[in-house]
């Protein structure tokens, strides 16, 4: 097949086709940009559809490879290698889902340098789906490493007042664990003579002591990433700072790379370091649960509320993956699709009201329900997803790590999925808690603010419904008949977990 | 003279006879003042031509003291590309700026010439003529802008520190002479294995040499200069000697210890580790507080110097030693196309009197001229080291050899301190994209098309990489 034609490059590279659109439109034409980029993600996803419709939910195996020669000289060993499969396939589906929703929810919200806005839009959309894709070590950290420049952009320019020290400090964060990430890249290729992770799994036989350094360089990576308690730091500040779609792409699908990176790197990687370190791991995950939770409650900005519960959720994300069992780490993939679902919603709703009233202090609201029914249904109904009501998404993806986690070998005690359930239960006070003071009560001051400046609160309009609807069809979808969703990750992790299992009883002996 | 001798210097003859040429020609034109530039352009296009056909040969003249193989074709190449960025950026800006006179091409002929020569010395003596032939025209050059005093303090600066590191090689050239009895490189080599050589004196003897050419490189502690020369001297030639001068320093280096000395390798490569991290280090913690871009570009120029010295320290290990140097190379090639960008945007903001050359100037850069503040923005990437840059694929290749050496610790404090420049690199771009300002531009044709192919070259070849890494491991294979 036409390298150029082939789905899987077609998916990640099709948005420069809007990037390059994008640059012949006049500055002042922002409609026209507006909806160059929508399109363009719009077409992106049905090309994910179609990728949908070819990926056999049975094949544990990756699909749809291409792999061509790239760098390959001096002994460099470098392809053009990108490949889908059970671990990937949803992450990817996520990103070009969410990326249309996210430049919708733009629409009015964006005014300045839209065409700049779009643009960085666009490329971050290139990189995210690249990083689900590429097999091969070299083309993964091209894509990692590419992803911070436009989300940099995003924070820095179309950011609250405290932009530039937040942009800052998420570009400083992410590229310190990237660069020590970098260096065991090198050291695989090297010692290993590929960068191809397919091979790399295959060829193993990586001495034990080097294996853990190895996987403490790609977790240092990967955990400021997702971020793991306590290397958490920069969330708060950039989700704050972030305009709404920046935010819900963030959170949504940026995050996800980080919890995406151990399960594709470094457990099948470094399967014996990844046994070893799985307590600790475990330990960290429910730290990160219960402490993302206690500061979500604390909070007086109903953004950083948000930023602090991603903190606990991807906590259970890790729990459930270093579970390192089927139901542990389906679980943990599912739950990262819920929590860009769930998580991507808020933000959005946040980011909703936001444009009204330009404040996000919980004080100041009170009663909107009266005042806007539709806004805060919706509400609602994420704040109980996110929860993790039985029969919304949440429910499932937590249940299974929990179940994972308490009878998981590797992490050898059920005392941290019990300490994790009580997450749980934290998670219902800071939301319902978020929500009664918005919600419920009597009428918040902002009603009066507003009001002075000559309009009042409204309802969501249809085009704010229409940007959450998709969200809420699969809020349920996923809580009420999951099936179809664990079908198609069940195969890869299954293959996963057996091949962890034989490394690490290979090297028990 | 043979004919191989003839064709040896064939590049540096051309050069050097042009150049005189040009002296003339400039005398009976005054009036047309775009004839000198023109026709050295000319003379190093033909150059560059004539370099470009000789990558894969390889044959030495003069008995040995010269030769041409691919480490000289690449590197030859890689000057007179410089050569015509350093006239394709001069041009407008010595107008621009009142400095329009003919001298500035002439000379800036006979540094090629120099760097040239270094690049195909495998003589001590030849290396020191080459070093000579290559700095007194910057010299000149650097003093330029008289009677501005900065220029004149660039010129006197770099002449004293130049003519002392000038000192340091003649005398360690002195001692490898008499440790060995010979300063053809090849000779030392055969009398350090049959062991007629003295090796404590050649020992004093290459220490002086690297630390003369640490000065020319500018590595600490040798490089206080810097800063004031590069912020000294008109930013045209501030940008061809940062690339031209940085490059054939580092030829010398790698030649002369590569392929004459590795047998000092256990005793000087705690040296060499030890002034590759310090340069980093220093490079890249005092470029954060600057404020004028001249004289940041100048410490990034440092720690760049750094990064390539890092594929220095492996010269002694016969397994990684080739692809050492191909890093090096490489790295070269990198820093010099996004070097040339870089200072090609300074021109394009940079006022009469030294203004426009503060940080903040580029408020509102990204507002008001997307295009160059796009280009600016890669070439701040590619000096990062975030891909898809050429800088990016520059730092893996050289880390790789890091590691492959068996130098952890150094490609650590190599990582650690590219993520200390990506504060300062950054910078650029929050002044640039988020501050608001009025920032006033000047876009002639030349300049344009300058940042235009080095910001695309940056991007471009970083993705089709595969020949150019070719090419730089080609380079080498002729050397041993």
């Amino acid at each position: 097949m036409n390298p150029v034609l082939h789905p899987l490059t077609l998916v990640t590279f099709f948005p420069l086709l809007g990037v390059f659109v994008l640059l012949f439109i006049q500055p002042e034409r922002k409609n026209a940009q507006r909806w160059t980029a929508l399109i363009t993600s719009l077409i992106t996803f049905g090309i994910s559809m179609w990728l949908l419709a070819e990926f056999n939910a049975k094949d544990p195996d990756l699909q749809m490879e291409i792999n061509l020669p790239w760098i390959q000289v001096a002994g460099w060993n470098i392809s053009y290698y990108l490949g889908v499969d059970g671990l990937s396939i949803l992450l990817v589906l996520l990103t070009t889902f969410l990326t249309p929703i996210s430049i919708l929810s733009t629409w009015t919200a964006i005014e300045d340098r839209v065409r700049d806005f779009m643009l960085f839009f666009l490329l971050l959309e290139v990189g995210m789906t690249g990083v689900f894709l590429a097999q091969d070590l070299f083309l993964f950290y091209v894509f990692w490493e590419f992803t911070l420049v436009p989300m940099y952009f995003l924070i820095g320019i179309w950011g609250g007042p405290n932009r530039m020290y937040a942009a800052i400090k998420f570009f400083l964060y992410t590229m310190a664990g990237s660069l020590l990430m970098l260096l065991a890249i090198l050291w695989l290729g090297i010692y290993q003579g590929t960068f191809s992770v397919p091979e790399l799994i295959a060829k193993g036989g990586i001495p034990a002591d080097i294996q853990l350094w190895l996987f403490l360089a790609f977790a240092a990576a990967f955990a400021i990433k997702v971020p793991m308690w306590p290397l958490h730091s920069w969330l708060p500040d950039a989700h704050v700072e972030a305009p709404t779609a920046g935010s819900v792409i963030l959170a949504g699908v940026l995050l996800k790379m980080g919890t995406y990176g151990f399960v594709r790197f470094n457990i099948p990687l470094f399967p014996v370091a990844a046994v070893k370190v799985a307590p600790w791991m475990a330990l960290l995950a429910v730290i990160g649960i219960i402490y993302g939770a206690a500061v979500s409650y604390a909070q007086k900005d109903i953004k950083k509320l948000v930023a602090y519960s991603s903190v606990s959720h991807l906590g259970f994300v890790m729990l459930g993956l270093f579970a390192l069992n089927p139901q542990g780490i389906q679980g943990g993939i599912l739950q990262m699709i819920n929590h860009g679902l769930s998580t991507g919603a808020l933000f959005l709703l946040v980011g909703m009201i936001y444009e009204q009233t330009h404040t996000r202090d919980f004080a100041v609201y009170g009663g909107l329900w009266k005042l806007t029914p539709i806004y805060g249904t919706l509400m609602l109904i994420v704040v109980l997803s996110s929860m993790g009501l039985p029969g919304l998404n949440g429910f499932v993806g937590e249940f299974a790590i929990l179940l994972g986690a308490f009878g998981s070998a590797a992490i050898g005690s059920p005392w941290y999925a019990g300490f994790a359930a009580i997450g749980v239960i934290l998670a219902a006070v800071y939301l319902l808690y978020m929500f009664q003071k918005m919600f419920l009560g009597p009428e918040g001051s902002v009603v009066e603010e507003v009001k002075k400046l000559g309009h009042s609160i409204k309802d969501l309009n249809k085009r704010e419904i229409v940007t959450l609807v998709p969200i809420l069809v699969l809020i349920f979808w996923i809580g009420l008949y999951p099936k179809p969703f664990f079908a198609l990750i069940a195969p890869a992790v299954d293959k996963l977990v057996a091949a962890v299992q034989s490394a690490a009883a290979v090297a028990m002996y | 003279m043979t004919t191989t001798d003839f064709l040896s210097i064939l590049p540096i003859t051309i050069l050097v006879a042009w150049a005189s040429i040009l002296l003339l020609v400039d005398v009976f034109t005054n009036k047309q003042k775009w004839l000198t530039p023109l026709l050295a352009a000319i003379g190093l296009t033909v150059t560059l031509a004539f370099s470009i056909t000789q990558s894969g040969n390889a044959y030495a003249g003069f008995n040995g003291m010269v030769v041409v193989d691919g480490f000289t074709s690449f590197l030859n190449v890689l000057f007179a590309i410089s050569g015509l960025a350093g006239i394709a950026l001069a041009y407008d800006y010595n107008k621009r700026m009142g400095l329009e006179r003919g001298e500035y091409y002439v000379l800036l002929l006979f540094s090629v010439s120099g760097m040239m020569l270094m690049a195909a010395a495998a003589d001590l003596i030849v290396v020191f003529l080459a070093l000579e032939l290559l700095s007194i025209p910057l010299y000149v050059l650097a003093g330029f802008a008289r009677p501005k005093l900065d220029s004149e303090e660039a010129a006197l600066k770099y002449f004293l520190l130049g003519a002392f590191a000038g000192g340091f090689v003649v005398y360690g050239v002195a001692l490898a002479f008499g440790a060995t009895g010979s300063t053809a490189l090849g000779e030392i080599m055969a009398a350090v294995n049959t062991g007629t050589a003295d090796m404590t004196l050649l020992l004093i003897g290459s220490a002086l040499i690297l630390v003369g050419f640490g000065f020319k490189v500018a590595v600490v502690p040798f490089q206080m200069w810097t800063p004031d020369v590069y912020h000294g001297a008109p930013s045209a030639v501030t940008a061809f000697m940062a690339v031209g001068a940085k490059a054939a320093g580092f030829a010398a280096l790698l030649r002369v210890f590569v392929a004459a000395l590795p047998t000092l390798y256990e005793e000087l490569v705690p040296v060499m580790w030890v002034l590759a991290a310090l340069t980093m280090f220093v490079g890249n913690i005092v470029a954060i507080a600057q404020s004028n871009i001249k004289r940041m570009l100048a410490y990034s120029s440092i720690a760049h110097a750094g990064y390539i010295f890092m594929a220095l320290v492996a010269f002694g290990q016969q397994a990684v030693a080739p692809d050492a140097v191909a890093a090096a190379l490489f790295y070269l090639l990198a820093y010099a196309v996004t070097n040339f960008g870089a200072w090609s945007v300074v021109i394009a903001l940079e006022k009469a009197e030294g203004k426009g050359l503060q940080l903040d100037d580029y408020a509102g850069l990204g507002r008001k001229y997307p295009a160059l503040a796009a280009a600016m923005l890669v070439f701040m990437l590619s000096f990062t080291g975030i891909p898809p840059t050429l800088g990016f694929v520059g730092k893996f290749f050289l880390f790789r050899i890091v590691l492959e050496a068996g130098f952890v610790w150094l490609a650590i404090i190599g990582v650690l301190t590219s993520l200390i420049s990506a504060y300062y690199y950054l910078r650029v771009l929050v002044i640039m994209y988020m501050r608001d300002g009025e920032p006033e531009i000047s876009s002639p044709v030349l300049l344009k098309l300058t940042t235009g192919l080095t910001a695309v070259g940056t991007v471009v070849l970083s993705i089709v990489a595969v020949p150019l890494f070719q090419w730089a491991s080609q380079a080498v294979m002729k050397l041993f």
